[in-house]
């Protein structure tokens, strides 16, 4: 039996209020199935559970307001027999999306955590749940030192385990559509200052031609109908992804002070909410899509994170950043990375412009791409050596 | 200036013989022998059998002529030579001494001064080594202090005197010999002392076991833990405040009692902690007591019955998680 905690969706998501189950007892389950939906500060989400099993007992009635970390439900292995009573000691708790401790976890078996009075103070305080935490004290008990380092390690998140979009703080308080427009605020200033306050970032940016490009899609575009027509943002999402393979080290997050590289890249789409704020969820892994999977993908994303409804992996697992200001006619962008990414890649207006070509000036279409990255994963060098690949796959939109 | 704890208990006890003709010194040995640890050595000669006085083996008698000479006006220091002894004299300590301010509705005080040995590590045997201070640290109407510092048993001493109620003051025999600087030795008889500041674990000690928790201290910190000792000074009124101060700032405590831990200081002092400090302790508190037996008198079983500085140190790493 395998316990389904709630995960944080959020990079200081600390709590969530269930709003409904969508599976019962003796439901069969798989990864990357949604099987509830919770109500954080920003947006009801839907939680997908990330391992296969049979729904067991569901811990948590909608309408309770539980901590991120907490038992949800209880999913059994196929052929396992449902335990006769709650009691009845279950195997370690997955310790995936609240964190990996290194040695035997706290609470495992129904037992009651030895926690520290002291430590125990410290994580109401926090508001922290200490289920999986590591205990070092006598006896393996739970002590302040630990309560500490659970609590930084969660203010950290782990990769895929705590949303790192431009727009994540969830608030403890339950909040009504009319108040998310100030909390989303709250939000972004929470997760901006702490950019701003911990990353040292430096910039790029560079002037890309793009006259192959458009002329490239505006051909395929004009054998289609509107609603399959693919737009340059897409076109340039994909390239983004296709020179962070090439260079690796600006894709992934930064924690504990060390650089943890992402195999690939979820590029978090900034998407500009009508009730003012912003999201970040992720196009998963772009560099194997085709330009209309993610033509759609997108769509499908900016109409969902209108209407309060993404996934909670979508806003949980962005490797990197793309913000595109250029419908709004800025000539380019200095971007703030989300924390724990390390980089965050701004497109400005496509624009014909001057633009020398064969020692001539002509008249191009031409888009300002910038990189803001952070300086203690990555040098200037690295930064120059992504925009020049993704200059190159700019002026190759056939082999994208 | 330097000095060991006895010439300290010598110079107070002289200063206080020259300053106040009310004052004299009463017990076994105190005067032609010159005390049973040589406090008193020449005093006799000095002040003459009036005012050093050689009592018969009767604690329960001398101690009661004690009591009685400080209704009457007199400020006694009585000697006991041993706390073991002293139970012969527990009806003249808790049933009169003790209680006639509050009997008598504060009309007759008792300013008696009762110093006695305590403690072991002499080979003296069952009968000469138990501590019993906690026996009078139960006691309302006692003041109960145990210098474990030269400076205390200099300061200590005058300190008694002056309070107008019964004083016991325990002096324990392993100090006796023990040398220290002295300078300001002016002191209360009310607060407790950090003899050595730390922030990871606090040693709470009091007489005879200081030296140990201090060594214990030394060779923790060479191992990465920062301990604190608490001297307690005091055993009656203990100073709860201080014992809460150290624990809240280190959140881990050893208690260090010669006394046996059944029934024991260390109980209550862990006691006071669990009502008073609970969300403060970050592990569970241990005590380091005397084994329950009656202190042997062989050199290599006493030394095994009492709290040692290894005993110490394995206490606090415990503790510590280390």
């Amino acid at each position: 039996m395998r316990e389904f905690t709630l995960p944080s969706l959020g990079a200081d998501m600390d709590s969530g209020k269930l709003i409904e189950w969508l599976v019962k007892p003796g439901d069969v389950v798989h990864k990357g199935q949604v099987v509830a939906v919770v109500d954080t500060s920003k947006a009801a989400i839907d939680v997908e559970i990330w391992f296969d099993g049979i729904v067991g007992a569901l811990l948590t009635e909608p309408g309770e307001r539980i901590d991120v970390g907490t038992v949800m439900a209880t999913i059994l292995a196929p052929g396992e027999e449902m335990p006769a009573g709650p009691e009845e000691p279950v195997e370690e708790p997955v310790g995936e999306p609240v964190g990996e401790p290194t040695g035997e976890p706290s609470g495992a078996g129904g037992v009651r955590l030895r926690v520290s009075p002291a430590a125990r103070r410290r994580a109401a305080e926090l508001g922290l749940d200490l289920t999986g935490v590591l205990g070092t004290g006598p006896g393996g008990a739970i002590t302040l030192a630990d309560v500490d380092a659970a609590g930084a390690a969660r203010a950290a998140p782990e990769p895929g385990t705590a949303a790192p979009t431009a727009s994540e703080v969830e608030r403890l308080e339950a909040a009504s559509p009319a108040e998310r427009p100030a909390l989303m605020r709250q939000a972004i200033a929470a997760a901006m200052s702490r950019s701003k306050r911990e990353i040292p970032h430096y910039y790029l940016a560079e002037t890309i031609p793009l006259a192959r490009a458009v002329a490239w899609l505006t051909e395929r575009n004009a054998a289609r109908p509107i609603t399959e027509r693919v737009l340059m943002a897409v076109v340039q999402l994909k390239a983004v992804a296709r020179a962070l393979a090439e260079v690796p080290g600006l894709n992934g997050f930064f924690l504990d002070g060390t650089f943890r590289p992402a195999p690939v890249a979820h590029v978090g789409v900034a998407i500009a909410l009508k009730q003012a704020g912003l999201v970040a969820p992720a196009l998963h892994d772009v560099a194997a899509k085709d330009l209309d999977t993610l033509m759609r993908e997108l769509t499908d994303l900016v109409a969902r994170a209108r209407s309060w409804t993404l996934r909670s992996s979508e806003l949980s697992d962005a490797t990197i950043t793309v913000t595109n200001l250029g419908e709004e006619g800025v000539e380019t962008v200095f971007g703030i990375i989300t924390p724990p990414q390390v980089a965050v890649v701004g497109f400005g207006r496509l624009a014909v412009r001057p633009f020398v070509v064969d020692g001539a000036v002509a008249a191009v279409p031409t888009v300002t791409a910038s990189l803001a990255a952070d300086h203690r994963v990555t040098d200037g060098h690295t930064g120059a050596l992504f925009l020049a690949a993704l200059h190159d796959w700019l002026q190759r939109p056939d082999e994208l | 200036m330097r000095m060991s704890y006895r010439e300290a208990v010598r110079a107070a006890l002289h200063e206080a013989l020259v300053a106040d003709p009310r004052v004299f010194l009463m017990g076994e040995d105190v005067g032609r022998y010159g005390g049973s640890y040589a406090v008193s050595k020449g005093f006799y000669d000095e002040f003459g059998p009036e005012r050093i006085r050689d009592a018969p083996l009767s604690e329960l008698g001398f101690v009661g002529a004690g009591v009685g000479a400080a209704l009457g006006g007199l400020r006694p220091v009585v000697e006991v030579m041993t706390v073991n002894f002293s139970l012969l004299a527990l009806d003249q300590i808790v049933n009169m001494a003790a209680v006639y301010r509050h009997m008598s509705g504060g009309q007759f005080s008792v300013p008696v001064v009762i110093r006695m040995a305590t403690g072991a590590g002499r080979q003296l045997g069952a009968q000469h080594s138990h501590s019993l201070e906690n026996w009078y640290a139960h006691v309302p109407g006692l003041r109960v202090v145990a210098p474990a510092t030269v400076a205390d048993a200099r300061g200590m001493l005058p300190a008694a005197l002056a309070e107008p109620d019964p004083v016991v003051i325990f002096e324990h025999v392993g100090l006796y010999n023990v040398e220290e600087e002295v300078g300001d030795w002016a002191c209360d008889l009310t607060h407790a002392a950090v003899r050595r500041p730390g922030s990871d674990v606090s040693i709470v000690t009091y007489g005879g076991s200081l030296p140990k928790a201090l060594a214990a201290a030394a060779t923790l910190a060479s191992g990465g833990i920062d301990a604190e000792v608490l001297d307690l000074r005091v055993l009656r009124p203990l100073d709860r405040e201080a014992i809460a101060a150290s624990v809240r700032r280190t959140h881990r405590v050893v208690v260090v009692d010669e006394g046996w831990k059944t029934g024991s200081l260390a109980g209550e002092v862990v006691a006071g902690l669990a009502e008073e400090c609970l969300y403060d302790l970050d592990a569970a508190p241990r005590r380091v007591c005397s084994a329950e037996v009656p202190i042997p008198y062989a050199k290599h079983l006493e030394d095994a019955a009492l709290p040692s500085v290894d005993g110490i140190v394995a206490a606090v790493r415990e503790v510590c998680g280390a």
